[in-house]
C-alpha cells in the first residue's frame, strides 16, 4: 500500500498527489513512468512521473480526471493509501550533451514536461518553455515553469491567457528568426506532438516525443504499447514500456498512435458514465 | 486383472455449457475413479516414469499410496518433489513425459497410467481435507532473492524455504504466480488453486514483494548489497513475438500476452471489470502451442466465433493433447498449413480480414520438424474483426540490461551452466523462459529445482 500524502487540485479535472514509494523516488528520473492500481480491483494505469523526493521518498503524480479510472483514484484523499504503485518504468528522458531545449507542453502534459524542464534547467542548459492550455481556468505549473525556464510563453486556444492560439505558433516563430535549439521536446495530446513535429521537420532539429499508449505490465510483457516508427520507408515495432517512452518525434507513424489510443473508448466512456452514476448516488466508497 | 486399455475418463463440463463460462472444465477424478486409476499401475521394477518427470517425483511410490487409499501419503510422497502438485496436474503436458514413459505405454501399446490426473486429485484431495498446518522450517540465516513468482520462482523458493534459507521473492506485478495468473485462464487452472499453493509457501515462510522490478526499482547489485546471498533470476517471459507483416497495428490485433492477460490478471471477462477487453464477432488465433488455444478458448468464452491458424498441420501442433481436444469441441476452427502475410484493416484502422498463404511441408528443419513451405499463387483472406498472435516471446531485457557481467545469447536469454543453473555472474541463478525462451511450466519448475540444489549447495559449503 501506498501512502497519499498530500493531494492538490491543479484545476477543476487535473489533480496531483504526492505518494509515499521510497523504492521508486529513490530511482526515478525525468521522463520515467509508474503504473498504478487506485483500488484491488483497479485497471492498471501508467502516469508520467511529475517529481520525486528522494529524501521524503516520495512521487508526484498529477492526471487528469478522464475515464473511470482517474475518477476512482480522485475518490482517494490524502492520508488514504493506493493500493498498487510500481515503478520507476521506461527510460529516462535523454538529456546528455544538451545546452539549449526547447520544452513543449500541452495541457495535462505539462506536468510531464515539468520535470524535464526543471531537469534542464539545473543541468546549466537554456530553456525555453512554451506551455498550451484550452484556456485560463486550465492553467497548471505556471510558477514552476517560470522558475526552471530562461523563457516562458504562455499559450491559449481562446486567448483568454498568455497569446492566443496553439503551441505551434511561436514554436514556427522563434525557429524562423534563427533561433537554434539542440532539441524540441514535445510532450502532450498525440496531435500537438504530431504537429509540433510537423513545425520543426523544416529546420533539420532534433524533436523527442513522449509517447503515452495505453499499457498493461508496463514491463515488456504485454506488447500493448507497440508502435511503429518508420525508418528510410520501413516499418520497426517498438514498445513504449521498455524501448520509450520517448521517441525520435520523425520516425513515429503519429496516425497509427492516434487510432490504437481509441481502441477501447467505447469501453471507456460507458465505464466512466457508469462510475459517475455510482459517484452520484454515494453507493460506492 | 485384466488389463484395462484406456485411462479412466476424466468428468468434465460439456462443451456447450462450458463455452458460456470461465468455470475449470475438467472436474477431476472422483476416490473411486483415481484408485482404480491408480491399479492400472503394474508397479514394474525399472520405474522409467520418473526419468519422464522433470522434477523427479516417485511417481510409483505415491501411486501405491493411492491404490491403498492413503491420498495424505501419497500427497507428502508428492510434495518432496514438487512445490505445487495441483498445478501440475492441471497443465504438465504428461502425454509427452510420465505418461509416455509409463511401461503400459511402451511395451504393451495401451494408455499410460493417468499419472497427472492421479496427481490432481491427490493435490485437490489434500488442499481440501488437510488440517496439517505447516511449521516453518528452523533457519539457517542465508538469504537468497527470486527474481519472479511463476513456476520456475515458486519452485525454487520452495525448495530452499524447505532446507531453512530465508527467500524473498521479488514480483512485477501486484498479484504473484507469474504465467499462472496472467497466462493460464481460470477454466484450466482456478487462481484459487495457485493462491492456495502461493498461500503454502508463505507459510513455510517465503516472503514475497509484489510490485517491484528487478532491471528497475532494484537492481542485481543492489540485491547482494541488502545481504542476499544468491539470486534465482525466473523473470519469465518477455516481449511478444509479432511476424513483421503489415497491419499489425491495427486495432483488433493483439498479442496473446496481453489478450490473456486482460482476461486471467484483470478478470476482463467479469461484467463489473474495470479492465476492457473487445469482444469480438470473429476472432483469428495465430499459432498451435498452449497459449494459442488458452487464446482462442478465452475468445470463444467471450462469444467469439474462433478460427486458430498454424502453418503446420494437426500432428504438429505443439500444445497439449487435452487442449486441442477441448479446443475441437467447443467449436473452435483450425485453418492448417496456413500462414498469414498481411493484416487487413479499415479507413478507421480497425482489423476487418486477415490474408494467408497456403503451404505445405517440405523438409524437416533443425527441430526435426517438417519445414512449411508456401504454396504460390496460393493467397486468400479471412474475413476476422480481431487477431491474436501468439508466437511465443523473447526473454524479457530489463534485467540484461541492468546487470553487468551478465551474459546473454544473441537472442537475449540469458546463458547459463546446464547442470547448476548458474549464469556468467558468481551466486547469479537463471532460469526458466529468461533462459530458454516460451517453454512449459514444469520445465521451468525442473529448472528452478535444480538452481535451489546448487545454491544450496553453494552456501552451505561456503560455512
Amino acid at each position: 500500500m501506498y501512502k497519499i500524502l498530500n493531494k492538490k487540485v491543479l484545476n477543476n479535472t487535473v489533480i496531483e498527489m504526492e505518494v509515499f514509494a521510497p523504492l521508486v523516488a529513490e530511482k526515478a528520473k525525468p521522463g520515467q513512468f509508474i503504473i498504478l492500481r487506485s483500488h484491488e480491483d483497479s485497471e492498471r494505469i501508467p502516469l508520467t512521473i511529475a517529481g520525486y523526493d528522494i529524501d521524503k521518498g516520495t512521487i508526484k503524480i498529477i492526471f487528469q480526471i478522464v475515464g473511470a479510472s482517474t475518477l476512482r483514484l480522485n475518490e482517494l484523499k490524502e492520508g488514504d493509501n493506493i493500493h498498487d504503485f510500481v515503478g520507476p518504468l521506461g527510460l529516462p528522458t535523454h538529456t546528455e550533451g544538451i545546452k539549449k531545449v526547447c520544452v513543449v507542453g500541452g495541457g495535462v502534459g505539462c506536468a510531464i514536461a515539468l520535470p524535464i524542464a526543471e531537469e534542464f534547467h539545473t543541468l546549466g542548459a537554456n530553456v525555453t518553455s512554451i506551455v498550451g492550455f484550452r484556456n485560463k481556468e486550465l492553467v497548471i505549473l505556471e510558477d514552476e515553469f517560470k522558475n526552471a525556464s530562461d523563457t516562458l510563453i504562455m499559450m491559449t486556444d481562446d486567448g483568454s491567457y498568455g497569446e492566443k492560439g496553439n503551441v505551434t505558433i511561436p514554436l514556427k516563430n522563434l525557429l524562423e528568426s534563427g533561433v537554434k535549439y539542440d532539441m524540441v521536446i514535445a510532450i502532450g495530446p498525440l496531435v500537438m506532438m504530431k504537429y509540433v513535429v510537423e513545425t520543426v521537420r523544416p529546420f533539420n532539429i532534433p524533436v523527442t516525443v513522449s509517447m503515452n499508449p495505453i499499457m498493461i505490465d508496463g514491463t515488456g510483457m504485454c506488447g500493448c504499447c507497440r508502435l511503429s516508427l518508420i525508418k528510410e520507408n520501413k516499418r520497426e515495432m517498438k514498445f513504449a514500456c521498455v524501448d520509450g517512452p520517448d521517441f525520435n518525434g520523425y520516425e513515429v507513424d503519429f496516425d497509427e498512435a492516434i487510432q490504437r489510443s481509441k481502441q477501447y473508448s467505447d469501453f471507456e466512456r460507458k465505464a466512466y458514465d457508469k462510475e459517475c452514476n455510482l459517484l452520484a448516488k454515494g453507493g460506492k466508497n | 486383472m485384466a488389463l484395462i486399455p484406456k485411462k479412466h475418463e476424466m468428468p468434465i463440463q460439456g462443451p456447450l455449457e462450458r463455452t458460456t463460462n470461465f468455470c475449470e472444465v475438467a472436474l477431476g477424478y472422483t476416490k473411486e475413479i483415481a484408485v482404480a486409476e491408480a491399479e492400472r499401475c503394474l508397479n514394474c521394477k525399472n520405474r522409467p516414469c520418473i526419468e519422464g518427470c522433470p522434477v523427479h517425483i516417485a511417481i510409483p511410490d505415491f501411486i501405491q499410496e493411492v491404490k491403498k487409499g492413503n491420498f495424505n501419503e501419497a500427497y507428502a510422497i508428492i510434495s518432496k518433489s514438487s512445490s505445487l502438485p495441483a498445478v501440475c496436474g492441471r497443465v504438465c503436458p504428461q502425454e509427452k513425459q510420465c505418461e509416455a514413459m509409463c511401461t503400459l505405454h511402451t511395451k504393451l501399446k495401451v494408455d499410460g497410467v493417468g499419472i497427472g490426473r492421479i496427481e490432481r486429485f491427490v493435490a485437490d484431495y489434500h488442499n481440501e481435507n488437510s488440517t496439517n498446518s505447516i511449521v516453518p522450517p528452523k533457519s539457517n540465516s542465508h538469504k537468497v532473492a527470486i527474481i519472479g513468482s511463476g513456476p520456475s520462482g515458486l519452485t525454487c523458493a520452495g525448495d530452499l524455504q524447505k532446507q531453512g534459507f530465508s527467500v524473498t521473492i521479488f514480483e512485477a506485478l501486484h498479484t504473484p504466480g507469474g504465467v499462472l495468473v496472467y497466462g493460464i485462464p481460470e477454466f484450466r487452472l482456478p487462481k484459487s488453486i495457485v493462491k492456495k499453493e502461493i498461500d503454502n509457501l508463505k507459510a513455510l515462510g517465503v516472503e514475497i514483494k509484489t510490485n517491484v522490478v528487478i532491471g528497475k526499482t532494484l537492481t542485481i547489485d543492489e540485491l547482494f548489497n541488502m545481504g542476499y546471498e544468491a539470486i534465482y533470476i525466473a523473470s519469465g517471459a518477455g516481449l511478444p513475438k509479432f511476424m513483421d507483416i503489415p497491419g499489425e497495428g491495427l486495432k483488433g490485433v493483439f498479442s496473446a500476452n496481453e489478450f490473456l492477460t486482460r482476461i486471467n490478471l484483470m478478470k476482463a471477462y467479469e461484467d463489473n471489470s474495470y479492465t476492457p477487453i473487445i469482444k469480438s464477432k470473429k476472432v483469428a488465433v495465430v499459432g498451435g502451442g498452449n497459449v494459442a488455444m488458452d487464446a482462442a478458448r478465452s475468445a470463444k468464452r467471450l462469444g467469439s466465433d474462433v478460427t486458430i491458424i498454424y502453418r503446420r498441420t494437426f500432428d504438429e501442433l505443439p500444445a497439449r493433447h487435452e487442449e486441442i481436444e477441448h479446443a475441437l469441441e467447443e467449436g473452435i476452427k483450425f485453418n492448417f498449413l496456413t500462414n498469414p502475410i498481411e493484416i487487413i484493416g479499415d479507413e478507421n484502422g480497425n482489423c476487418i480480414g486477415i490474408k494467408c498463404v497456403k503451404m505445405e511441408l517440405g523438409s524437416p528443419d533443425e527441430s526435426g520438424r517438417k519445414r512449411p513451405v508456401v504454396i504460390e499463387n496460393s493467397e486468400f483472406t479471412i474475413d476476422t474483426d480481431a487477431v491474436i498472435m501468439s508466437l511465443g516471446t523473447s526473454p524479457n531485457p530489463l534485467i540484461k540490461n541492468t546487470t553487468e557481467g551478465l551474459s546473454t545469447t544473441k537472442w537475449g536469454g540469458i546463458m547459463i551452466d546446464e547442470d547448476t543453473g548458474l549464469s556468467s555472474r558468481e551466486n547469479v541463478y537463471a532460469g526458466g523462459d529468461a533462459v530458454t525462451g516460451a517453454a512449459t511450466v514444469i520445465l521451468a519448475m525442473g529448472a528452478g529445482k535444480k538452481a535451489s540444489q546448487a545454491i544450496s549447495k553453494k552456501l552451505l559449503n561456503k560455512e
